[in-house]
Parts: structure tokens; C-alpha cells; sequence
């Protein structure tokens, strides 16, 4: 268990609630979380209805990732998620941005857009980004990872169900938070954990057996050695040297992966219990 | 009529410049069509999926410089989902059984295989030129093959492609009887490179003029470099920090007088401010910059260093720049033709030190500027207005506000009027992208005006279906419509049917067309393949519902005569 105590393994789960601080901080990492994910983030077709529940618990697990973002370590609030300033705004994503439908027809009365950022906006190509996002991210990170910060580390991103794959940069990111937050946002329909209203201390084998059997996701990836591990077992840096693919499991399928894999999840939500106890 | 010997009317083909006209003169009768075609050496493809790849061979055996372009440009934006198609094997193998001549190999947004390299470098005794932009799918162990294999190699240009990097290896298989190098860019390349074997091959190489090195190489190899290369014309460097010997700044210093032929400049990547000075010697000679790439550098560091550049022709920046700075080039580079600005904030909320005052300066005291983009966060009318005036010459104007839909932000109207002053001023536009809040009329005066309009690219603008039809019925010269987010539907996709045979292609992605108006459309126009893209698995969903009124996420539709292509993936219905 001594082992465990990494804040960078820790998976940040989407807890409910969460005061006016909280949203605060939920702007900023959410802000940041949009920047990231520019590239990635997949249109569903959803019914106008569907999005607005949607946003309404994107902000909740924003709120709530955010908070634990605010109480962890220090190497957490470093990264550029906590570090952005709120400028943003409403970070309400309205429907017109985030659905296929673009049939609202823009009224120069109404209000303006909301300042969400839509897939492939702005038009710039992927290798520009890179360079420029990178850069920033190092300038504000304060770790040293310089050397390698020139390079991208792409890989796939495949989720069961979905009809095709996306690429990821995983030196876009500081930590398993961000990457996760950009994954859920990508794949809307993905929740690494709603553990439920009932927090992090009603979670116990059997709970998490439910978890992992029903239709929520877990992410995966394949590492160097071209075995099918948990997101989330090794710490970030570590895991985006090794980490060949990612996909993103239904539930019941991840279960089948085997004991280990069980295990692993199982400590790693203990000790999310156990810190925030 | 005269008859003319073939050898004549060959030798008068020759002269003609385009691909256009001596696509023209081959249909004037089937001897004409015989002569070009056994004679023509250069054969441009707009659209890989156009035509079948033997079909080119066939027909032109004689082929010496091939260019393929694959995805459609929205690619570059990741609209187009990975594993859409675009692939170059079949090229190079139709190429290798049927045009053994080839001497140069263009590509654009394709899927290039390691093994489509390794099959190009085998196979062409004569291949000089390989120029690789925007693709993905090799690593460096296919550029090891071709520099292996390729013995008369002249050009290696790879310009912004996703290269898997395997290693430095592939510098150093050049081997020692290849002196011909004129032009290497591996700017693109992510991993590290052997200085030793960048330095050997750079010294075989006494042709050299154009070098684009990558992040990887230290200010340290870039000094030794540069005393070998007093000819060179075109220089990408490597990395610029600040962390370098005293004896490779000496020698950067002595290396850069020499260099009495470089024009231009790109790279500087992490540029430290300390390193701008070294350029000042230079600048005076170059006609292009890019500083594109280079956040590090800010407002007065840019200046100190474009006020000195009084032949720019070309620049490429970051909106760093300021409008300030924008206003020093102004009155510093007046031969300026082509200006990019990129942003260094992707936030559609987030701060740009540009606005429509700089573009403004630019317009004044640039009156050759023919090719603009600019990113930036607001724009007025009265600005393009007075853009327009000033600067008639426009070939290309590509203006982006970052936030979709923002009106003028003075009189809070869309933007109709401003780019109409573009349009109608600028009698020679080519090429247009718009953006900001924009209504039906902004189409009315594109339609009206922009005759000689080939590409325009449309985001999160217009009203109805009346927009899209001013410009289907009004712009002849039109090859390439790409539109997302707008209110466009079924009726001005069938509202004339007729011009997408004359066009290269149509994207519509996140507008109001239905499966059923695309189905039509195929039905309609056999000639024409229409692809269509759904975020869900939309196979069965479309099967069972042949009547479905379903938007389509992301539509493609171009003139071909290869038909339908074998290379689609599930993902893709092809009505």
C-alpha cells in the first residue's frame, strides 16, 4: 500500500457537488482541459436535451475534479490546469457548439457565441499546435522534462462502440487528470467513474465489481512489452514513455482483462478513499 | 487547316506554362491528344481518388515528376478522421510498373507506408526529388531507404509531416558517392540526429542550397555546418537557445558573414532572445522569415530584428508580434507579398496582441501584399474597407477571427460589408476563407464579384440555403468549397448539381444536409462520389431507415472517373 502513495497514479474520479470555490477552479481547469483538447473531441450526435444534461455534469465532475486538483500536492498545481487564469468566461459549452445540429441561425441580438472551443477551431494545423502548446506547457510546468518536450508522443485512441479512432499527444498533458478529463470530453459518453452520490467512501470490492460490469468505461493501453494494462498503475511520466495505445474498455469486457487488473483498480480506489477520508 | 510535323507541334507544347493548358490542347483532337500525352513530363492530381493511379501511367509514359494530393484540406484540422484514405502505394506502385523514368515524387496530406518508400527508392534509377507535406504512416527507416537507394538524390523535402521516429540512422546511410544534394528539409523529424553524420554528409555535398535542420541539432553543429555552406540560399535552423559554446558562437558569427547568398530564414526553434543578434548581419539580404515557431520571442525582439529586413518579401509570425510590431514592418518591409499570422493562443476566449489596426498599418505600407493570413480576435468593416483599398492585389486573403460568429467590434454588425470590399476591390482573389459573423449577403457579393474565386472556405457563417447558392451559381472559376458549421442543407446542395462536375470537390461538415438529400445527389450525378462520414456507426442505422431525414456529420463529395474507391474504411458510405 506504501507504495501507492503517488499522487500522480491517483485517477481523478468525477465527484458530485462542490462549492463556489470549487468553481472556480473548475473554470480554470476546465479551460485548460478545452485547450488541450481541441483535437479530440468527437461530436455526437446527441439530442439538444441529452447535451444540456450533459453539460450540466461535465461541470459537476469539472467542479469536483477540480477540487481535487485544489487539494492535492503541489505537483499537481503546477501543471497548467490549475495555473490558467479564469479568463474564460461562461464555460457553459451551448448546444450550438457542442451537437451536430447547427441550426440555430446566428442573430446579431442574441448574445454571442458562447466561448467554447469547437473540434479543429481554430483552423491550425496539428504540427503548429504542438510546437506552440508544448512550449507554453513547459514554460508554466516546472519540472525539467526538457529534452523530450520537442517530441509528441501520439498514439490511438480506440473506444468500444465508437466507429473510429482518435490520436492523442500524451506530452499534451501534465498528468493522468488532464488526460482523462480530455478523454471524457472526447468520448462523450465516457465516465471513468461515476461512483455515485455516494463519494469515494462507499466504494468496496463489490462496488466496484458493479462498476466494472456495467456500462461504464475503463481505460486501458498497451505498453512496450505489448501487455494490456489499467490507465492510471504507474506514475504519469512513466506511463506516457510506455504506453503504445490506449483503449477505452466497456466495463464488462475490462473485468474479463483478469485478476490483476481487478486489483490494481481495486487498490487504486482504495487509496483514492482513503485520501480524501 | 496547316499539319504541322509531331516534332513541331511537340516543341510549341513545350512552352505551354500550366497543366491546365496542356490539359486544354490535348482535347483539341486525338493527334494533339497523342502528342501531349507522349510528351508531357509533369502531371499534377489534384485529388488521388479523381482518377486510378495505371490510368496516369497509361497515359503518360513519359511521366518524370508526379504530384499526388490525398485527404481533403480540412484534414489538417483533424475533420477528417484518421484511417480516411489517401494512400500513396498505389501510386508508387502503378509508377513503378508502368513509368520507370520517374525522376521527382510530390505528395500532399497522404498515407505514406514505409514500405511505399523502400518500393520508390528500389525502383526509379533516375529519382532526384522527394517532397513529402503533411503526410503520416513512414517512419525514418523509410527515409534510411531512400537515402540508401537513391543515388542521384537532389531533393528531400518533408514539410510538417507526423514521422515515427526509429532512430538517427537514416542520416547516415547517404552513401559517399552521393554529392548531389541540393536541398534536405527534416525540420519535421521529432528525434535526435547524428551531428557527425549531418556534418559528413553536408560536407559531400558542394551543391547545397537549401538546409532545414531540426529541433535536435545544437547552435554547436549548426556553426560547423554553416563554414561548409557559404552558398547556401535557404537555412531552417536548429535549436536557438542561449546555451552554447563560446567557440561555436565565434564560429556562428564568422560562418553567418559568409553566408552572403541566405535569404531566407526559418526555424529558431526556442529561440532565445540573447541568439536574435547573430541574425542581424543577415538581415538585410532576406527576402523571407519565418518566426513562426517561436513563442519565446517577443514584440521587440521581433522588431529589432524585421526593421532591419528592408527586402522582406515573405514573413511568417506569431501574433506576438503586436500590432505595434506590425506597424514597424509596415514601415520597414515594403516589397512585403506574402504575411502570416499565426496565434500563440488557441483559446477562442484568450488574449492576441493583434487586432484590425495592425492589419490596417500592413495595408498601407505594404501596397505589394498579394497572399495574407492572419489570425486574430476582432475585426471592423471599416477596416477591410480600407484593406481593400489599399491592397487590390490580393491573391489569397485568409482572415480568422478566432471566436465563430463575432461581429464588428465596433458597430456590432456582421462583416458582410467588410469582405465584400474585398471581394470587389480585389479583382485577382483566388483564394478566400472567412470568418466572424456573417449573413446570406456577405454570398451575394462573393457570388457577384469573386470571378476568378477558386478555393473559399466558409465557418459558422451564413443564413439559409440562399447562401451557398450565390456562390454554387455565381463563382465560375470555383475547384474548391469547404464549409462546416453552417446552415446549409439539402437545397443548396441540390440546388445546382450540375457545378460540382466543374469543381475539384465539396466538404460540408456540421450543416443541415440529410442522408436523403445526399442519396439524391448520387442518384443525380453518377459521376460524382459522395462520402459520407457519421460519428455513430451509422451502417445499419442507414439501412434500415432508407427514408432517414438524419443529418450527415461530415459529407465529401468530388468528380471522378475511377469510381467508387476499394480503400474506404467502415466509417465511410460511399452512396
Amino acid at each position: 500500500m506504501a507504495c501507492l502513495g503517488f499522487d500522480e497514479t491517483e485517477l481523478r474520479l468525477g465527484l458530485p457537488g462542490g462549492g463556489n470555490d470549487a468553481e472556480e477552479a473548475a473554470r480554470s481547469s476546465g479551460k485548460r482541459a478545452f485547450e488541450d483538447t481541441i483535437d479530440l473531441k468527437l461530436k455526437l450526435e446527441q439530442p439538444a436535451p441529452a447535451v444540456a444534461q450533459k453539460d450540466e455534469k461535465d461541470e459537476e465532475e469539472e467542479a469536483a475534479a477540480a477540487q481535487n486538483v485544489v487539494h492535492a500536492a503541489t505537483p499537481l498545481l503546477s501543471t497548467p490546469a490549475a495555473s490558467v487564469a479564469t479568463g474564460g468566461g461562461n464555460m457553459k459549452r451551448s448546444p450550438s457548439l457542442t451537437s451536430v445540429n447547427t441550426a440555430v441561425l446566428p442573430d446579431p441580438e442574441k448574445p454571442r457565441a458562447p466561448k467554447a472551443q469547437a473540434v479543429g477551431w481554430p483552423p491550425v494545423r496539428s504540427f503548429r499546435k504542438n510546437i506552440i502548446s508544448v512550449h507554453s506547457q513547459k514554460g508554466k510546468a516546472d519540472d525539467n522534462s526538457g529534452d523530450k518536450s520537442g517530441t509528441a508522443a501520439f498514439v490511438k485512441v480506440s473506444m468500444d462502440g465508437a466507429p473510429y479512432l482518435r490520436k492523442v499527444d500524451l506530452r499534451m498533458y501534465g498528468s493522468y487528470q488532464e488526460l482523462s478529463m480530455a478523454l471524457e470530453k472526447m468520448f462523450s459518453s465516457f465516465t471513468i467513474g461515476s461512483c455515485g452520490s455516494q463519494g469515494m467512501t462507499g466504494m468496496n470490492e463489490s462496488k466496484l465489481a458493479d462498476l466494472l460490469s456495467g456500462s461504464d468505461y475503463v481505460p486501458t493501453y498497451e505498453d512496450k512489452d505489448g501487455d494490456w494494462m489499467l490507465v492510471g498503475d504507474v506514475p504519469w511520466e512513466m506511463f506516457v514513455e510506455s504506453c503504445k495505445r490506449l483503449r477505452i474498455m466497456k466495463g464488462s469486457e475490462a473485468v474479463g482483462l483478469g485478476q490483476s487488473l481487478y486489483q490494481q483498480t481495486s487498490m487504486m480506489y482504495c487509496h483514492l478513499a482513503s485520501s480524501h477520508s | 487547316m496547316i499539319y504541322f510535323p509531331e516534332e513541331v507541334v511537340e516543341h510549341i507544347f513545350s512552352f505551354l506554362p500550366s497543366h491546365s493548358d496542356r490539359n486544354t490542347v490535348s482535347l483539341v483532337c486525338k493527334v494533339w491528344y497523342e502528342i501531349e500525352r507522349l510528351s508531357r513530363r509533369a502531371v499534377f492530381v489534384g485529388n488521388c481518388y479523381a482518377v486510378r493511379p495505371e490510368r496516369v501511367v497509361r497515359r503518360f509514359p513519359k511521366l518524370c515528376v508526379l504530384t499526388v494530393k490525398g485527404k481533403p484540406h480540412f484534414a489538417d484540422f483533424n475533420l477528417v478522421p484518421p484511417d480516411w484514405g489517401g494512400y500513396a502505394a498505389p501510386w508508387i506502385e502503378a509508377a513503378a510498373r508502368g513509368c520507370v523514368g520517374l525522376e521527382e515524387l510530390r505528395m500532399k496530406r497522404m498515407v505514406v507506408s514505409d514500405e511505399s518508400l523502400e518500393l520508390l527508392a528500389r525502383s526509379f534509377p533516375r529519382f532526384k526529388a522527394l517532397v513529402l507535406i503533411s503526410c503520416e504512416g513512414f517512419s525514418t527507416e523509410g527515409l534510411a531507404d531512400i537515402a540508401s537507394h537513391c543515388k542521384l538524390l537532389r531533393e528531400l523535402d518533408l514539410q510538417e509531416n507526423d514521422v515515427e521516429d526509429r532512430g538517427p540512422r537514416w542520416l547516415s546511410c547517404f552513401p559517399d558517392s552521393c554529392t548531389s544534394l541540393v536541398s534536405l528539409n527534416f525540420a519535421c523529424i521529432k528525434g535526435e540526429v547524428d551531428s557527425a553524420s549531418l556534418e559528413r554528409l553536408v560536407a559531400k555535398s558542394p551543391n547545397l542550397r537549401s538546409l532545414r535542420l531540426n529541433r535536435a541539432v545544437t547552435v554547436d553543429t549548426l556553426s560547423k555546418i554553416l563554414m561548409r555552406t557559404p552558398n547556401l540560399e535557404d537555412l531552417g535552423t536548429g535549436n536557438f537557445t542561449n546555451e552554447f559554446q563560446t567557440e561555436s558562437y565565434l564560429r556562428l558569427t564568422n560562418a553567418l558573414e559568409k553566408c552572403k547568398m541566405l535569404k531566407s530564414l526559418s526555424g529558431f526553434w526556442d529561440a532565445s532572445p540573447v541568439c536574435v543578434p547573430f541574425i542581424y548581419p543577415l538581415c538585410h539580404q532576406l527576402t523571407g522569415l519565418n518566426l513562426s515557431y517561436t513563442p519565446t520571442l517577443d514584440y521587440s525582439d521581433l522588431t529589432r530584428m524585421i526593421s532591419r529586413c528592408v527586402k522582406l518579401q515573405r514573413l511568417w509570425v506569431l501574433d506576438c508580434i503586436s500590432d505595434k510590431g506590425l506597424q514597424v514592418v509596415a514601415s520597414s518591409c515594403k516589397d512585403l507579398q506574402e504575411l502570416r499570422v499565426f496565434p500563440s493562443d488557441f483559446y477562442v476566449a484568450g488574449y492576441s496582441a493583434v487586432t484590425e489596426e495592425g492589419l490596417v498599418a500592413i495595408s498601407s505600407g505594404c501596397p505589394k501584399l498579394s497572399s495574407l493570413l492572419y489570425f486574430c480576435h476582432q475585426m471592423t468593416n471599416d477596416a477591410l474597407i480600407t484593406i481593400a483599398k489599399n491592397c487590390p492585389n490580393f491573391i489569397r486573403f485568409r482572415l480568422c477571427i478566432l471566436e465563430p460568429r463575432k461581429p464588428d467590434a465596433m458597430t456590432n454588425q456582421p462583416l458582410d460589408e467588410g469582405f465584400g470590399a474585398i471581394v470587389r476591390e480585389c479583382k485577382g482573389l483566388r483564394r478566400l476563407s472567412i470568418s466572424g459573423l456573417l449573413t446570406d449577403k456577405v454570398f451575394m457579393y462573393i457570388g457577384k464579384y469573386a470571378k476568378h474565386l477558386e478555393m473559399l472556405s466558409i465557418a459558422f457563417a451564413g443564413d439559409s440555403d440562399d447562401g451557398m447558392m450565390h456562390v454554387l451559381n455565381g463563382c465560375k472559376n470555383l475547384r474548391k468549397l469547404e464549409i462546416r458549421d453552417s446552415p446549409f442543407g439539402d437545397g443548396a446542395l441540390l440546388g445546382n448539381v450540375a457545378k460540382y462536375e466543374t469543381m475539384r470537390s465539396l466538404w460540408m461538415s456540421s450543416c443541415n444536409v440529410t442522408l436523403k438529400g445526399c442519396e439524391i445527389l448520387a442518384s443525380k450525378m453518377p459521376m460524382l462520389n459522395v462520402e459520407i462520414m457519421n460519428e455513430l456507426d451509422g451502417s445499419s442505422e442507414m439501412e434500415e431507415n432508407p427514408g432517414d431525414f438524419s443529418k450527415v456529420e461530415k459529407l465529401y463529395v468530388y468528380r471522378t472517373t475511377a469510381g467508387t474507391r476499394g480503400d474506404a474504411p467502415n466509417f465511410v458510405k460511399i452512396l
